[in-house]
This record gives structure tokens, sequence and C-alpha cells, in this order.
């Protein structure tokens, strides 16, 4: 001791730094949660105001005229259904239009009137000719989809500042439009076929539920593969495993695989089931199985550390009333590891959902419009969904793309609440 | 330090045997600072032996690994009494224990040599399913370990593990009798669907008794099943021992003297991995022959 200051001078002198120090400490702490939370807040911000045109669509009401020499049908006779799908309803719904603009003759400026409406306008119409076949030759008001540019355009308040050479609707277009918005025949309906349709090339019809149920399918196949053989790994390593180099090795390269970038397994997957089993392509079965190999390094890293976890009082408790080795291990340690072998699971589950890589190279990156219906039909799922539309030019799928990025992250959101929920119902204290 | 030395002395003068290294360590670390520390036999003072003997250890060695736990011990645990293991931490009393039903097979670097044997028969044969052992031979542990499951379910395990019972009204008398066996009856009945990580800890060690008898064993071996507990739980328990003690051979580890004293019949002393002294309880604590054994429960070491 150089100074002669009592102890309690020195700690006095000391804990003046100190808490200066711990209240730095805290300000830094408390800095990066607000800042991480602030990002948080833009970004879900921002996703939501970009994804809110897609949850509308604009409706146009046409006075249709079901014209049956348009049609090709004559009056009185029953349609046939294979007439039904080559006739031109696509002139009717044209027709409608033309009908309420007179004064536009020029062939020009006709086809600007058509592409107010939705091309998806005429399978509307037909279907519902067929399930009134007396509408034939009758007039009746019809609402039909507008075109995705008129849903931009009236969407967005910036749209309708600028000259028409910078957006897509002409000037006339706009001009019938307000025409149109005038007479009432214009409404703004929620979009329900964004949660009812697959993918389409107009972005109005284009919707989201092909690419959930892809996702479904394919995880369903994910877990199915990746929780059981996942936690069979794991007790075997953890509870039977002799100590030998053999095991030793076995365990580096599980803790390796676990950082191993995801697009590898979709190599794997690529080379193996498909062109080496010839399983199909694009589908999830094929997408589950590259998934469940990425998730099982996960499954069985946490399902170890939680089995590590339970107390040896209790294995010995078992033992000692005479449980065999595997008694004590699927009665005691599984049982009271579980909450911990759920949260790895579903962590891992909510890995693979997210995941967008593996499942390129396995071609579940294709264009695919119908809704999935079993293991082995083409799909696609949400984050690949996500990155095709966003790589589409239609202004009106940056909407979609958002409104796609907010489905999945709620989906997220219901597995992390389902692994909570799962967690409180397995514990127990000890 | 001078009593110590002539007993030594004494003990000494007995039986001279060569020592080997590790025993004179052992020896220099009770008697340092003193250079001239007699040596003492490997003879166990007193008798290890008995008539009716429910079970018996002859010359066990046990190894952790490349260290030696356990020297050269014989003993013999008689029908219905309860046999005291004392000694000082680290003794090798709780290894010996383990010894009787098998646990020491779960640690893996663990090895055990000698001969035990329960009612004559070797235990430590493949023929020996340590399974079984342990459903004859059970275990109370040092912390009360109950598992995180209901009262109920705590005391029916065992039986429905080794399908005791034949039906749901037997296990229900099962529990029953085991919970008033260990006088934890009173206490619970109105709540045995609740878990048994509730209890306070003098409960939740009687629990784990009511579990180990309840697998009707013939012998219950008990790891300091006191030390967790204040003197009053302390005292239900030893109670029960006494009256466990008409049906059960029972053998207890402690650390307090005066527990050995009140509990048991026979007590063995462990010094260092080696028995040193075996004998009647009351000649033990009022007439110990070994000077090891007189330092211990006098209070000079341990």
């Amino acid at each position: 001791m150089v100074s002669n200051m009592t102890p309690t001078e020195s700690v006095k002198k000391g804990l003046a730094r100190r808490y200066r120090k711990e209240r730095r400490f805290r300000a830094l702490g408390l800095l990066a949660v607000w800042l991480g939370f602030t990002f948080l807040v833009i970004l879900l911000a921002d996703i939501t105001i970009k994804a809110l045109p897609a949850f509308h669509q604009t409706w146009i009401k046409l006075d249709v005229y079901f014209d049956p020499e348009v049609l090709g049908f004559e009056p009185g006779r029953p349609i046939r259904e294979e007439a039904l799908l080559h006739a031109d309803f696509r002139g009717v719904v044209r027709r409608s239009l033309y009908a309420m603009f007179p004064q536009v003759r020029k062939h020009r400026d006709k086809r600007k009137l058509g592409a107010l409406v939705s091309s998806a306008a005429q399978y509307q119409v037909r279907d519902l000719l067929r399930a009134h076949p007396d509408w034939l030759g009758k007039t009746v008001p019809v609402w039909v989809r507008a075109d995705d540019d008129v849903d931009t355009y009236l969407q967005s308040a910036s749209l309708q500042g600028v000259a028409q050479d910078h957006r897509r609707l002409r000037d006339n277009q706009v001009a019938w439009l307000r025409e149109l918005e005038k007479q009432g025949r214009i409404e703004r309906r929620f979009n329900w076929l964004f949660f009812r349709s697959a993918d389409s090339r107009e972005p109005e019809q284009a919707g989201i539920l092909g690419a959930v149920v892809g996702s479904f399918y394919t995880l369903l196949v994910t877990i199915a593969l990746a929780f059981p053989l996942g936690l069979a790994g794991a007790v075997y390593l953890e509870e039977y495993a002799p100590r030998s180099r053999w095991v030793d090795l076995i365990e580096i390269n599980i803790n390796n695989l676990a950082a191993v970038p995801s697009i590898v397994f979709g190599l794997l997957g690529l080379a193996v089931f498909i062109n080496f089993f010839g399983a199909s392509r694009s589908s999830p079965l094929v997408g589950g199985m590259v998934l469940a190999l990425m998730t099982l390094p996960t499954i069985v890293i946490a399902a170890r550390a939680a089995m590590k976890a339970v107390p040896p009082s209790i294995r010995e408790a078992a033992l000692g009333l005479g449980a065999s080795h595997t008694q004590m291990v699927f009665q005691h340690v599984v049982p009271l590891a579980m909450p911990g072998i759920l949260t790895g699971t579903i962590i891992g589950m909510a890995q693979a959902l997210g995941e967008t890589a593996p499942l390129l190279m396995v071609g579940m990156v294709a264009f695919i419009v119908d809704i999935p219906h079993s293991f082995t039909d083409s799909a696609t799922v949400l984050p690949v969904q996500i990155y095709l539309w966003a790589d589409s030019p239609e202004r009106a799928f940056v909407a979609r793309t958002s409104a796609a990025i907010l489905v999945l992250l709620g989906f997220l959101v219901l597995m992390n609440g389902a692994a909570i929920l799962l967690r409180k119902r397995f514990e127990r204290k000890w | 330090m001078v009593t110590i030395m002539k007993h030594e002395e004494s003990a000494a003068t007995k039986v001279r045997v060569p020592l080997d290294e590790e025993e004179s360590q052992a020896v220099e670390t009770l008697a340092a600072p003193s250079a001239e520390a007699p040596a003492q036999s490997d003879e166990t003072v007193g008798d290890p032996f008995v008539e009716r003997a429910k079970m018996s250890a002859r010359h066990v060695d046990v190894f952790y690994g490349e260290k030696q736990a356990i020297f050269d011990v014989s003993l013999d645990l008689g029908e219905h009494e309860v046999l005291a293991l004392i000694g000082p931490s680290g003794c090798g009393k709780s290894t010996f224990l383990r010894c009787l039903n098998r646990m020491n097979d779960i640690i893996p670097e663990c090895r055990v040599e000698g001969d035990l044997r329960l009612d004559g028969e070797d235990i430590r044969t493949r023929g020996m399913d340590p399974v079984l052992l342990r459903a004859r031979v059970g275990m109370v542990f040092q912390k009360p370990n109950p598992f995180p499951k209901s009262i109920y379910d705590n005391v029916a395990y065992g039986p429905r593990l080794h399908g005791l019972a034949a039906n749901r009204s037997e296990l229900d008398e099962i529990v029953a009798t085991s919970l008033k066996r260990a006088g934890l009856w009173g206490e619970v009945k109105d709540r045995l669907h609740e878990a048994g990580t509730g209890l306070s800890g003098g409960q939740q060690q009687r629990l784990c008794i009511a579990r180990t008898i309840a697998v009707s064993p013939e012998v219950i071996l008990m790891d300091e099943p006191a030390s967790a507990l204040d003197p009053i739980a302390t005292a239900v328990i030893e109670e029960l021992i006494e009256e466990l003690r008409q049906n059960y051979t029972i053998a207890i580890v402690t650390h307090s003297m005066q527990q050995a004293a009140r509990v048991s019949q026979r007590t063995a002393y462990f010094h260092l991995g080696k028995l040193i002294e075996v004998g009647e309880t009351d000649r033990v604590f009022t007439n110990p022959r070994h000077p090891l054994t007189e330092n211990y429960i006098t209070g000079r070491i341990g």
C-alpha cells in the first residue's frame, strides 16, 4: 500500500467510479435494445404499408350482354361444355365496356379501354353463364376485377400526380375511370382471392394459398422425418453410445453440420434424391427431405443439451428403484427433456419454414398456378414465392411481396407461440 | 497428540505388516507433523462378520479410473440390523454402499473388485441382473429426489415397474401402506395427486423412503438420508428407521455420530478407503479400540 488512506476511504473513492461504469454499461444495453426495437418497428411498418394495397382489390361493374351471336350459341338450346370453353367471352366483356363508352371509336383506344378490366373477367363471365344458362340473350350487371394497373393507380396517391409518360395508365384511361367512378361503377373490396388462389402472371389474380399449402406439405415431411430421427439420434448418442473415437467423430460432424450453408443441402438433395433416387422435382416430398437434413443437427444438438440438463438425481432414483436403463431413459429423461427438445424442434422448423436456397436447387422455384394436393405435386413455398414476386416487374407485385412477407411472419409468430405453449405445458419443476 | 501416539503404538505392536506407499502417505496426513508416526495394521479392528449375514462383502476394492477409493474391505450386514457407516468425507463409505446394489455400474470409470453376496448369492456375476438386484436392495439418496410426478405416482412407480399390483385397488393399497410406513400418510392422504416436489424437504425424503419400500426390498441402503433436513425432520426419519428394522436390513451412511449411535446396532468406521473398525455400536462409541476411530468419534478429526 502506497497511499495512507484507510480501506473505507479507498473503497469510497473507487465506489463512485464503479457506479459510473455500471451506469454506462446499463445505458449502452438500453441503447442496444431500443435501437433493435426501432429497426424492428421501422421494418414492420414499412412492410405493412407496402403490403396494404395487396389486401384490397378494385372492382368494376359492367352491364354484360350475353350476346348469342358473339358467343355462337343458339338461344333455347342447351349449351355444351366444350362450346363454353371455346366461346368468345372476352368479346362479350369488351363489348359491354364499349357500350358504356360509345364515343371511343379508334381501335387503339378500344384496346386501352378493354385493358381496364382484368383478363380473368372473361372466365368469371363464362362461369356465370354456366351457372345461369337462361341469361343467354339478357343484359346482367356483373362486378369484375379491375386490371392491376388500375388498382395500382387508384390506390397510389403519388402516381396520380405524375405525367402519363411515367405511369402505366394513359390519360384517356384515367378519364374513363373517373367517369365510371361517377356512375358508381367502381368499388374497392377486401381481396379474398389473395388468400384463396395460387400464383398467377396477373397480380390481381395471384394469391398466397398455393405457397402456404406447399409450405405446409413441405414442413409436414420435414417434421415427420427430422423429429423422430433427431430424437432417436440424440437419445442414442447421449444415453447409449459407448465412448469411442467413432462416436466422437460423429458428434463433431453433427455439430459442424449445423453450420453448413443451407444451399449445400439443396445440392445434396438434387444429387441424391432427384438424380439418384429419381424423386419428383419441385415436390414437397423432396423439399421436405432436404429441409429435414438441414434441421436434423439443430434438433439433435437441442435434444442432447436438454437431456444432459436432466438432474442425475432423477436418473439415480429411477435406477435405484429397479428401472432398467431404457426405462429410465424413456420414462424419466426424455419426458423431462421434452420442453427443451420441442423448443429445439420448433426453432429448427421455423428455420426450415424461412429457408429458400436449398429449395431452389430441388426445383421448388418453378412458377406453379395450381394449389398442390399431395406430397408429390409440384409446389412452391412461402419464402420462394416471396423471392419470385420480388423479381416480378409489375408494380402490383411489390404489394403482394410485402403481403406474402407478412403472411410468412405471421406463421413464424404462430410457430414460436406454439413453442412457448408446448414448453409451458411440458415444463415440470423439481 | 500424545494419546494418538500411544494408541498407534499399541495398534502397531499387534500386527506388523509392510506398508505400501499410498498407505504411509495416508497415515502421514493424519499424524503429521509427527515424523516418527508408527505404521498401523491393514486389518480391521473388531468383528466385521456376523452369524446371520444378509449381505456380505469380502476383499472389496473400488477404483475410479486409476485412483483406488476402497481398499480390501470385508464386512457383513446382519439380518434385521441397522449398520451405520461413519467416517470423514471422502473415506469411501458412500462408494461402499453403492457397491451393494451395483449403483457404481452407472459410473463409466468405476471398477469394483472382490466378492459381494446377497443371501449367499454373488451379485457381481452376469447371472445377477442389476435391475433385479436393485429391486431387492433399495436405496434412499442424500438429496431428496422425488420424481416430478404426483405423490401417488412417485410411490406407485416401483410397483408398476415390477408389476407388483394386479389391479388398481391393490396398487392403492401398496401406496397407502408404504406411505403409512414412511410416516407420511397423515400429511398427504388428502393430496395424493399433487406434485411430490411440492412437499417440504423432510416430507420429500419420507416420500422417497415410501417409494423405496413400496417395492418391498429386502435391504435398504441410505446415503446420508437426513443430511439436508432439520432436526425435527431428522428425528422423524430416525424413528422411521427404527421401525423399518423389523422388516428390513438397513445400511446407513451418516456424518452425524449421534445419529449413528441412536439408530444403529453395529457401526463401521471408514478412513481413507479402509475399514478401520467394526463393532456393536455401543461398544464402538464407548470403547473404540482403534486410535483413528477414537479420534473421529471424540471429534479430534473428521
